[in-house]
């Protein structure tokens, strides 16, 4: 019995919950529903939630479960030699599960009978072009020990579907016949409900906890994997990156970080003067009519995907930079560099740091405006040595905060700043980034559990750490600023 | 010293510094001030009272076109300074400011030195030539806004350190800076409490030997204390003008009379 | 003193205000300059803005229009069903290279027949004038109307795409001077086809519904499995994110006691918000794919991706506009003996519900728009298939985004797939701007009442 079908059998076991359960309230309240503790409709709630929540529960318990249980006892078919290694392990059950499902795949389309796979012998059968008839595509040719295990594991799991079903359904009839004996008129159902509402949005608001945990555990995880097989030290202080498919690579770190740094550097140079003059502007010269037709067109610019912004650094931003700067200079003839991802990230982000200085312009009291006006300043004066010092610390989160954004950036560096990793001054040469980096390792064809792979978990944990340091101290600068000004 | 009372007596003889002649000040289509006629005079000391919402303020921000930062105020009428009229199309209402000065409700110091606070307006007017002559005038302003013995010490403190009252005596001093000829306070001890309203209002006094002042109360005590000329406004009426003394104790009009006994406001 | 008091440093020079002072221009000239500065930092970030837009309207409007040749075929019934019995499973049996000598023959003759001269072209080329996706699309035909075999029917077919190219002013007799996959001679050929109203440009619907095409034939190329790869997704999103960030925003706002765990909580949310997006493609890749089993490539698994991306926003907006519902509204609820869950439902919740939508469209419109983590759970993979309607399991089904089509069409290395790029990117801001003005238009017909 599938997840699905088993999902609707509970849903409809609820919902036929709530009418008894509402019905039964009705009748022992002898049709006056005043005498009932709460509205009758709570008493169908309550019957409802007993009849799915203990099932759904134990449903969701299973499927995390059901398939550890099921890969011991298959493994045990597998070699001694694979069982030991952790990722060859894995490797082989995942062949496992593909030729199972192959198998379940076939017997639908009738390619093969029950009885059939039964009796099926890997020496004597090439399965694997069997399979490939029926759509299903397998890496190697399948050993009889894969398809021993592949059958036992077919078994297990219809075994287990079975129980499984059974039990959810067991406990959803239990659910909903104890409710329903509970119903009395002095019953708090509304309570009860209650409780089970609040616990549902209680556990809806871990979620954003379980996402951290989720990637902290995840990069941290291969991280250590990474590690193992990686010395620390030569990651976060070699000055090579080199990765080689057959072994030897050199994984340093140190290239990677002085091209993202110098790439955030440039978006900066961009986006912190554009943005703040803009952000000048708006909140101190421009009209309230001018304001409200300007600041949504600054913003549509952070509405526009960053894979748009990546295509015009390719094709327009960088042939116009090469063109009119590096090759005359003789600064280089590559359209991808540091400066056509740079310049880009920064029109990207000065609609961010533009609102972000407005908000914190418009937070500088009016009474300095004023003292500054009383006395014959001008509004350029009163910015620039009154508002501006004011906000200064604002205005510096600000700038952290937009320089998180573009070192995590990655559409527009993996489209316009290159690929090779080096340790250059020369603004218009391609490098590359961690972001980047991330991507062509985790998109390539290398085996995951090898270095050259698994050292874009390193670097995603290192740009998660460097990025999170940058915004908490951004946040608790400007939060400084705030309560100086409340 | 000994010359406060020539002052004193000399005051109804002095000409008037500003005079503003059927002032109206419209804030779109509400009309704030309804036709002000009146003379402020030098070394005196002119006070605003009314009660709330009376546009006494308003007028004050007349006076050196501060109401130019709202967008929909029109001021119409003439208000001359020294024979000037300050919304003639060839005033640069930031040149007008260095001439009538002004301090706030609140206190205001900006986010500097003390020093930095008091030098702000001789730097961007361009008032001294070198550090030493800067010098000499933030000495002289905290001296005239009487806080020089408190912070002579520490002068590169920011301003925003100093007490409540301190802090509207820097402002004051900020303002005399520039060295300005006429010098509006609107409220300026509604922020503070009773013993820096004190010095403050002796301070007030002491102003008027170099500068024409006005401020705007919703004291009438205060008034009394430190002004010679009183003015009383009423919904934008300028109800009564004359001397305090005579104000306060023989009014014409029955509406500053019912408001000075308590019974409107 | 007194004499110092007389020549006071400070002492401003008693000028008329009626004449600007030497120093007073000086200083309005700085004024105007900064308000210059200003005023150009706005106009710069505009015109940037205007230039990109401009260029992506340029180079991909094209793309909603491609060249077709048409040209009558006739279908031999010994060719293509050699059995005769008009039996499909016998027809499959023709391949797209049978298909493909008849299309070309039948091109060959049509030339012929038009009397367009074509001996100063050697044959391989005029064959290769034709897309290599026209044979396919004919067996379809075919195959789905085996009556048509033995008539002579007129079709039309994709130009090649350098010929396509050439009709759009991309290839020019320069550039194929320099060009293997096109010769001088065939744009030639295909002027005199014009000419003769065999080729012609024409809208292009394949574009929206086509899935994506190998490297030899951008011409084929199309968006329709990453429009339903999106599609997916977005509904998706909606499912899950919106239920879990208006529950969590309601458990935040009204019922969390004030302690250290909630602040833990508020804290997190706040961070996540500013977690770069390569972030959650590792966290997808990791926990999903690897640990989890989800396919690779699937809507599903690009959907959970994207829902805990959106859900700091939705979580963010969701309780600005809890927030704002007036105490008084909670108040009065309670006081007629509601519980504050019915208080929360009844009362709170409706009231901010236009500040929600307003805030998961505007969630939703930069998910629809997100990239990076789509390429590391494999969404930039070649999908050739469209994925299966949503209850057929299809959101298991590998698919595509449209921005990530936008990245892989961008990265091929036939200019004519910048074009493509430029098309999709133009559909993309089409979804955008409609999801944006409906949260402009929201947000204008709910304006608070309060």
């Amino acid at each position: 019995m599938t997840v699905l079908l088993l999902l609707t059998i509970l849903a409809v076991l609820a919902a036929a919950g709530y009418v008894l359960g509402r019905r039964r309230a009705l009748a022992v309240a002898g049709g006056d529903p005043k005498q009932l503790h709460s509205l009758p409709g709570f008493y169908g709630w309550h019957t409802a939630i007993l009849a799915f929540v203990p099932g759904f529960l134990v449903l969701l318990l299973w499927l995390v479960i059901q398939p550890l249980v099921i890969e011991r006892g298959v493994a045990a078919h597998l070699p001694e030699s694979v069982q030991a290694d952790p990722a060859a392990r894995q490797l082989a059950l995942a062949d496992v599960r593909r030729v199972a499902s192959g198998l379940d795949v076939a017997l639908s389309q009738g390619a093969l009978t029950e009885g059939a796979i039964a009796a099926l012998d890997a020496s004597a059968t090439d399965l694997r072009a069997k399979l490939g008839e029926v759509g299903v595509a397998l890496g190697a040719a399948v050993s009889p020990e894969v398809l021993a295990a592949a059958k036992d594991y077919r078994e297990a799991t219809a075994r287990a579907a079975t129980l499984r079903a059974v039990v959810i359904i067991a406990l959803a009839l239990g659910g909903l016949a104890w409710a329903l004996k509970r119903i009395a008129p002095d019953f708090w159902a509304r309570n009860r409900v209650e409780k089970v509402v609040l616990w549902l949005l209680m556990l809806a608001s871990l979620i954003a906890i379980l996402t951290t945990i989720g990637i902290i555990w995840s990069m941290l995880s291969e991280s250590i994997n990474f590690f193992r097989q990686y010395p620390i030290g030569d990651f976060f202080f070699g000055l090579t990156w080199s990765p080689k498919f057959g072994g030897g690579s050199e994984l340093g770190f140190i290239p990677l970080f002085w091209g993202t740094i110098y790439i955030t550097v440039i978006a900066l140079l961009v986006a912190v003067p554009l943005g703040l003059f803009a952000a000048i502007y708006l909140a101190e010269y421009a009209s309230k009519r001018t304001r409200s037709w300007i600041k949504p067109m600054i913003e549509v610019i952070a509405g526009i995907p960053t894979v748009v912004y990546g295509l015009f650094a390719l094709i327009t931003v960088g042939p116009f930079l090469r063109d009119v700067f590096a090759q005359p200079f003789g600064l280089g003839s590559s359209g991808s560099s540091v400066m056509t991802a740079g310049v880009v990230i920064g029109i990207l982000n000065i609609p961010f740091i533009s609102s972000l200085s407005d908000d914190i312009i418009n937070a500088v009291p009016q009474s300095l405006r004023d003292g500054s006006f009383g006395i014959g300043a001008t509004r350029s004066e009163t910015i620039r040595q009154v508002v501006l010092p004011a906000a200064l610390p604002g205005i510096a989160g600000a700038i952290l905060m937009g320089a998180s954004r573009a070192i995590g950036e990655t559409m527009i560096v993996v489209m316009g700043a290159g690929a090779a990793a080096k340790l250059s001054l020369n603004p218009f040469e391609a490098m590359t980034t961690m972001t980047v980096k991330i991507v062509g390792q985790l998109t390539g064809d290398t085996d995951f559990h090898s270095p050259e792979t698994l050292v874009a978990f390193a670097l995603g944990m290192t740009l998660f750490v460097i990025t999170l340091c940058l915004n908490v101290l951004a946040v608790w600068i400007v939060r400084k600023y705030r309560e100086q000004y409340e | 010293m000994n010359d406060m009372r020539t002052v004193e007596r000399a005051v109804d003889n002095t000409e008037a510094r500003i005079t503003a002649r059927d002032v109206q000040v419209w804030y779109g289509e509400a009309q704030a001030i309804r036709d002000v006629n009146i003379d402020i005079p030098d070394k005196a000391v002119t006070a605003f009272i009314g009660p709330s919402g009376c546009g006494k303020s308003t007028f004050l921000r007349t006076l050196n076109r501060m109401n130019d930062t709202i967008p929909i105020c029109r001021v119409l009428g003439t208000i001359e300074l020294e024979g000037e009229n300050i919304y003639d199309k060839r005033v640069d209402p930031v040149q007008l400011r260095a001439k009538v000065g002004m301090v706030f409700q609140k206190p205001n110091p900006f986010p500097k030195s003390i020093y930095d606070n008091v030098a702000y307006g001789p730097r961007i007017h361009g008032l001294t030539r070198n550090r030493a002559e800067l010098d000499e005038v933030v000495e002289q302003s905290l001296r005239k806004a009487a806080l020089w013995n408190e912070v002579k010490d520490r002068l590169h403190a920011p301003g925003t350190g100093l007490s409540g009252g301190q802090q509207q005596r820097l402002c004051i001093a900020r303002a005399v800076a520039t060295s300005p000829e006429v010098l509006l306070m609107d409220e300026p001890c509604s922020a503070l409490d009773p013993i820096a309203t004190a010095q403050v209002e002796e301070l007030i006094d002491e102003l008027r030997s170099n500068f024409s002042v006005v401020i705007v109360t919703h004291s009438m005590q205060q008034a009394a204390r430190v002004s010679q000329k009183t003015a009383f406004f009423h919904l934008g009426n300028l109800v009564e003008q004359g001397d305090t003394s005579q104000i306060f104790t023989n009014p014409k009009d029955p509406r500053t009379e019912a408001y000075i006994t308590g019974r409107i406001g | 003193m007194s004499d110092t008091t007389a020549t006071l440093p400070g002492e401003p020079k008693r000028g008329s205000i009626l004449v600007a002072s030497d120093r007073m221009r000086r200083r309005n000239r700085i004024e105007g300059i900064f308000r210059w500065l200003g005023l150009t930092a706005i106009v710069a970030s505009l015109s940037v803005l205007a230039l990109m837009l401009f260029t992506i309207f340029r180079d991909g409007s094209s793309a909603f229009f491609q060249a077709k040749l048409s040209f009558p075929v006739t279908l031999e019934a010994q060719v293509l069903d050699p059995a005769g019995n008009r039996s499909r499973d016998e027809m499959v049996k023709q391949t797209t290279v049978t298909y493909g000598k008849v299309l070309e023959g039948a091109f060959l003759a049509a030339l012929a027949e038009k009397g367009i001269q074509t001996a100063d072209i050697p044959e391989k080329d005029i064959r290769t004038m034709l897309s290599k996706a026209g044979p396919g699309e004919l067996r379809a035909r075919v195959l789905a109307e085996p009556g048509l075999l033995g008539q002579t029917i007129e079709v039309t077919v994709l130009a090649g795409g350098r010929i396509d190219g050439y009709l759009k002013g991309r290839v020019t007799m320069q550039s194929a001077e320099r060009d293997g996959n096109v010769t001088t001679e065939q744009l030639v050929l295909a002027d005199r086809l014009k000419d003769a109203g065999m080729l012609g440009l024409s809208w292009n619907w394949n574009f929206l519904t086509n899935p994506d095409a190998s490297d030899q034939r951008p011409e084929a190329a199309g968006l329709g499995v990453a429009i339903i790869g999106s599609a997916f997704m977005m509904v998706l999103v909606l499912i899950m994110c919106v239920p879990v960030g208006v529950a969590s925003s309601i458990y935040l706002e009204e019922f969390a006691p004030k302690n250290r765990f909630t602040d833990l909580i508020e804290v997190n949310i706040a961070n996540l918000a500013a977690v770069p997006s390569i972030v959650y493609g590792i966290l997808g890749l990791a926990i999903f794919i690897n640990f989890a089993g989800f396919p690779q490539s699937s809507s599903l698994v690009g959907a959970l991706v994207l829902s805990l991306q959106t859900l700091p926003t939705v979580i963010i907006a969701t309780r600005a506009s809890i927030r704002a519902v007036p105490p008084s509204i909670r108040d009065a609820a309670l006081g007629v003996g509601a519980s504050r869950m019915q208080t929360v439902f009844h009362h709170v919740l409706p009231l901010a519900m236009p500040g929600i939508l307003t805030g998961t469209i505007l969630g939703l419109a930069s998910a629809l728009g997100e990239t990076a983590p789509l390429l590391l759970i494999g969404m930039v993979a070649f999908v050739s298939n469209h994925p299966s309607g949503p209850l057929d399991g299809g959101i298991l089904d590998p698919a595509t985004a449209l921005p990530v089509q936008v990245y892989s069409w961008a990265t091929r290395s036939d200019p004519a797939f910048i074009e493509r790029s430029n098309g999709a990117i133009i559909v993309l801001l089409v979804f955008l701007l409609a999801m944006n003005v409906t949260a402009i238009l929201l947000r204008r017909k709910f304006e608070r009442r309060w």
